[in-house]
């Protein structure tokens, strides 16, 4: 199954490299890796996506922590989290096309950043699968250009997150018991 | 007071207890190589960048100090590469300083310029660029910390030529290593105390397994009170071996792909192994989906990433190993157990006699004969220091080892050459032991230049050359699986004993048993280096022999009749 994990990092040179090594010769195969900045000055998170099953997933964890720039890792494939992914479509449409592209952006939310004679840039947040379908019913106007950042992932409410592996025999890792948050990405806030 | 980055190195070095350095000087090193001449550190002039990483191995390996290895730039500091991935997989602690072009160059494909902490990310613990005097100190500091902490390794410090000629103020407080919290730190929940223990207590047929682990967290004594307290019987890894004396009764000897035959079956037959401070190496398993299938498992490694990696227990313990085992003594009851040493005492009546025991001389010179006979002459009291192949077998298994880090060899890697480079580590760390190498004829030729090394710096090292003229272990692969088609294994070597006396080595050839003992004594009174060329029979195998990935338990013996004769008489 696919495990989505959060890495602290010290922001240094080679880091990622670092990550993305251990990730190689342990042969796991990355489906999709974020770098950004945190709250923390000089610490990175990354958000790993890796096809791996609950053993692999702990193995990887503990790999991880072998690295001296890595200060924590949060599996939180099984907790409450919000998960998104951000896309920029350019769509070839023009005419009546136009229009209907138009009222497909709204269905889903989504907003168009850059009108041109020729073409549309239509940017949208979410998970996966809304992005997914969202370039399926694009693609009948041509789809000429996409780029999607991959996934980001945070744990909802407060709750701080449990550093893993407690069970290295397996095991969920989600915690006991989070606390009550909820979806309010549809609210119009 | 200002220093230079070169003695902020040195001034590192020394506050971290360093005597003693291998190394090949070069251009980018340079300004290193001018400061340590005012600090108090012998530095022992290599043959070969590959040899000085194998000595500190092998002195890390011998004293448990951390070994220390310095190169210049470009092939000097490739040349380190095999060293290194040798001390990573044997988790060996050494810190390799190399050279690198100046900090400007860095990325114009300079004179000897090469990325070795990119070459090197994927086989040290950590490595280091550092292109600034000010970054040297951390650098170092922290380089020591993370090779001695948790499970030991090499770490690499590349220092540019302009950071050594730099100079700085150092504060030495603020230089104290500063590594995150997590970093080797066993995390919480893991498998507790009690779980081990009801299933230690329950198990009517339990085995401990013990590893290279058993030296590095200094649990030898540990282990034996567990084994006496609870009636259980030890195997022991090819890493494993001197870690719980082989003389102690309850030791049965190495286990794995040449161990011994009962060591093997009673692993299968075990209702519980407690593997500590080894790794489930396929080497040691065999078939995985066989292997010990009617055994319950704990594990106590301080490297979590090793727990359930090749073999699902059922108790993981990520701690070190002797806080672990010493936890668990008081509660350990004495079970009796006879019942399962009486079964293994049948195992080993069987196969002790076919596969391992003393053989009489009957007119050829057979390797088993001669480690034998070093193990007796030595009275077991020699640091040996074995090559990858053959010999290496023969000396796990004939050589009783009783001291811990009384064995050093090349296991996870498996690397050629290691021996003689190591010895020469293991000789200074230990001015006092008796060394002795014992070397293939082929593993020799990869790494002899560092004889003249060893005549450099004086060392009595004594260096047994097990001669079959072939890649023998390649061979006996062939004859076993490729219906004996010797492709590029037959191999030629020069007059050894000339070839050391050239070096400045007392040098004799042995080619009957009866030359052996005169030939091992001869070298252990000449007071400086001595090898002894062993001319031994070309197509013996070592049995008994797992397949690699066969089940445990399916060995391959010693054919019979042998053209060995055994007996089970002394």
């Amino acid at each position: 199954m696919l495990h989505t994990f959060a890495i602290y990092v010290d922001n240094k040179p080679g880091v990622l490299n670092r990550v993305a090594s251990l990730f190689r010769r342990r042969a796991f195969n990355i489906e999709s890796l974020t770098v950004g900045h945190t709250e923390t000055r000089g610490v990175s998170r990354m958000t790993v996506v890796v096809d791996t099953d609950e053993y692999g997933a702990r193995r990887l964890e503990a790999h991880l922590y072998k690295l001296v720039p890595c200060r924590r890792v949060d599996d939180i494939t099984t907790s409450p989290s919000i998960a998104r992914d951000l896309a920029l479509i350019k769509v070839a449409a023009t005419g009546d096309a136009r229009t209907h592209v138009m009222q497909l952006v709204d269905v889903y939310r989504a907003r168009i950043v850059d009108v041109s004679p020729e073409s549309l840039v239509i940017e949208t947040t979410g998970t996966e699968d809304k992005i997914d379908s969202l370039v399926e019913v694009l693609r009948p106007y041509g789809v000429v250009e996409m780029v999607r950042t991959g996934r980001v992932a945070m744990k909802r409410g407060l709750a701080p997150v449990r550093r893993n592996g407690a069970k290295p025999a397996g095991g969920p890792s989600g915690d006991a018991a989070p606390e009550i948050s909820g979806d309010v990405s549809n609210c119009s806030v | 007071m200002k220093l230079t980055g070169a003695q902020i190195l040195w001034e590192a070095l020394v506050r971290e207890g360093v005597t003693d350095v291998f190394g090949y000087p070069g251009g980018a090193i340079l300004p290193a190589y001018d400061a340590m001449l005012g600090y108090p550190i012998r530095h022992v002039l290599v043959r070969h960048e590959q040899g000085a990483t194998h000595m500190a191995d092998g002195y890390a390996r011998a004293s448990g100090k951390v070994g220390v290895a310095i190169a210049t730039s470009g092939p000097g500091a490739t040349n380190m590469v095999t060293g290194i991935a040798t001390a990573m997989m044997d988790s060996s602690p050494i810190v390799c300083i190399t050279g690198q072009v100046g900090s400007k160059l860095i990325g114009s494909d300079a004179f000897q310029e090469t990325d070795i902490t990119g070459i090197t990310l994927p086989i040290t613990k950590h490595n280091y660029l550092v292109t600034t005097a000010d970054d040297v100190a951390p650098a170092v500091r922290e380089a020591f910390a993370v090779a001695r902490s948790g499970r030991p390794g090499p770490v690499l410090v590349d220092i540019t030529k302009d950071a050594q000629q730099a100079s700085c103020e150092v504060d030495w407080q603020a230089a104290e290593p500063h590594l995150s919290e997590t970093f080797d730190d066993a995390l919480p929940g893991d498998g507790d105390v009690a779980d081990a223990i009801e299933l230690i207590n329950a198990a009517e047929r339990p085995l401990i397994l013990a590893g290279h682990g058993v030296m590095l967290s200094g649990a030898e004594q540990q282990i034996v009170q567990l084994a006496e307290r609870g009636g259980i019987p030890i195997a022991v890894t090819l890493l494993g071996i001197g870690g719980v004396a082989a003389s102690h009764p309850l030791n049965l000897g190495m286990m794995g792909m040449h161990g011994e035959a009962w060591v093997n079956h009673a692993i299968q037959e075990a209702d519980l192994l407690i593997a500590l401070g080894m790794r489930f190496d396929d080497r040691v398993t065999g078939n995985l989906k066989t292997y010990a299938r009617t055994a319950k498992k704990i594990h106590v490694d301080i490297d979590r990433a090793e727990l359930n990696k090749n073999v699902r227990v059922d108790v993981a313990i990520a701690k070190d190993l002797r806080t672990a085992v010493t936890e668990w003594l008081p509660l350990v009851g004495a079970v009796d157990r006879s019942a399962w040493h009486a079964r293994i005492a049948e195992l080993k009546g069987d196969s002790a006699v076919r596969d391992i025991q003393n053989l009489p001389d009957d007119g050829h010179l057979y390797a088993a004969h001669v480690i034998n006979d070093l193990w007796r002459l030595t009275h077991g009291d020699a640091i040996v220091v074995t090559d990858v192949g053959q010999h290496q077998m023969w000396e796990a298994q004939y050589y009783k080892h009783d001291r811990s880090r009384s064995l050093i060899t090349s296991g996870g890697l498996g690397t050629m050459g290691f021996a003689l480079p190591a010895a020469i580590g293991a000789k200074i760390a230990c001015p006092d032991a008796e060394v002795w190498v014992v070397c293939g004829d082929g593993g020799f030729q990869m790494t002899c230049p560092e004889l003249a090394t060893a005549v450099q710096e004086n060392l009595d090292l004594n260096i047994a050359i097990i001669n079959n003229g072939y890649l023998g272990m390649v061979r006996q692969w062939q004859e076993f699986f490729y219906e004996k088609r010797y492709a590029a294994t037959p191999i030629s070597g020069p007059n050894f004993a000339k070839l050391a006396e050239a070096f400045g080595v007392a040098a004799t050839t042995v080619t009957r048993r009866s030359e052996v003992a005169g030939a091992v004594e001869a070298a252990r009174h000449h007071s400086r280096a001595a090898l002894i060329d062993f001319q031994v029979e070309q197509e013996d195998s070592v049995y008994p022999m797992v397949p690699a990935g066969a089940d445990l338990h399916k060995m391959i013996r010693r054919p019979s009749p042998s053209p060995i004769v055994e007996t089970a008489a002394d």
